[in-house]
């Protein structure tokens, strides 16, 4: 239970850091942060499989992508704060109020229990299982999703000759 | 486990509408697709929790799913970001109101 709450405030922090910080590399930095605490909850709540998942694609694959984007780019500097005063005042009073709402739905909506769960639950052999059987059919569209972004990527950032 | 299924939905809850306000209230287009990723990130969450408490790990495979849509989803961003940079020499969001150059 402590665990849960330092690993909490540390993941809101990072997402704090990574929403308001003005310069776009702390800020992906941060990001990176935020996924890996995410992936020790993902271990805390028995899900070993997704926790490498995302150690490995998310802050692995995913964010040096956007690393070398920001490095490529950053030549313009650093954006100069978020506008006008009242608007970004604004904009924390309504993303607090969406907090509060969310929160309370999904609180008010959840199991008082928490499901008994064999020891196979989460590792490779049974998501591998799933995803070859029940799931067999998104798992070969998600294949052709690849191939599909992969094409448009190259298009998209080949030079025009 | 002592800890409430609801605790991780709350948390989810709060780091989908930080990344919500990112999205609403950045410029740099850059650091916009950041807080898609933390929204993305933060239902990923939710679904894992949803999943252990009931037992079933359908929730894990959708998770396994939205992981690899965020990653050519990422890819593709990026790579219009990229492109659009190269003609308008701006990665801020306000500048970027024209659909053609």
């Amino acid at each position: 239970m402590i665990l849960f709450f330092f690993l909490a405030i540390l993941m809101v922090a990072s997402a704090l850091t990574v929403v308001v910080h003005r310069r776009p590399i702390y800020s992906a930095l941060a990001l990176i942060n935020t996924l890996f605490l995410i992936a020790v909850m993902f271990v805390l709540l028995d899900a070993q499989l997704l926790a490498y998942l995302q150690v490995i694609v998310y802050a692995g694959a995913i964010m040096v992508l956007f690393l070398f984007v920001i490095m490529l780019l950053s030549l313009e500097g650093e954006e100069r704060g978020t506008g006008r005063l009242g608007l970004r005042g604004l904009a924390a009073i309504s993303g607090l109020v969406l907090a509060i709402e969310l929160s309370a739905l999904s609180a008010a909506g959840a199991r008082a229990s928490v499901a008994q769960v064999p020891s196979s639950y989460g590792t490779t052999e049974s998501l591998a299982e799933r995803l070859f059987t029940r799931h067999l059919l998104p798992f070969e569209l998600t294949s052709v999703l690849l191939l599909v972004a992969i094409v448009g990527a190259v298009v998209m950032a080949r030079r025009k000759a | 486990m002592e800890v409430p299924i609801s605790y991780y939905l709350t948390l989810s809850a709060i780091i989908f509408s930080i990344g919500a306000v990112g999205v609403l209230v950045r410029r740099n287009v850059i650091v916009v697709f950041m807080g898609i990723e933390l929204m993305l990130n933060a239902v990923n969450l939710s679904f894992v929790a949803l999943a252990r408490a009931s037992g079933s790990m359908d929730g894990e495979v959708i998770v396994f799913f939205v992981m690899t849509v965020a990653a050519a989803e990422a890819a593709v961003g990026l790579a219009i970001i990229l492109a659009n940079f190269a003609q308008r020499r701006t990665l801020n969001a306000d500048e970027i109101d024209l659909l053609r150059w």
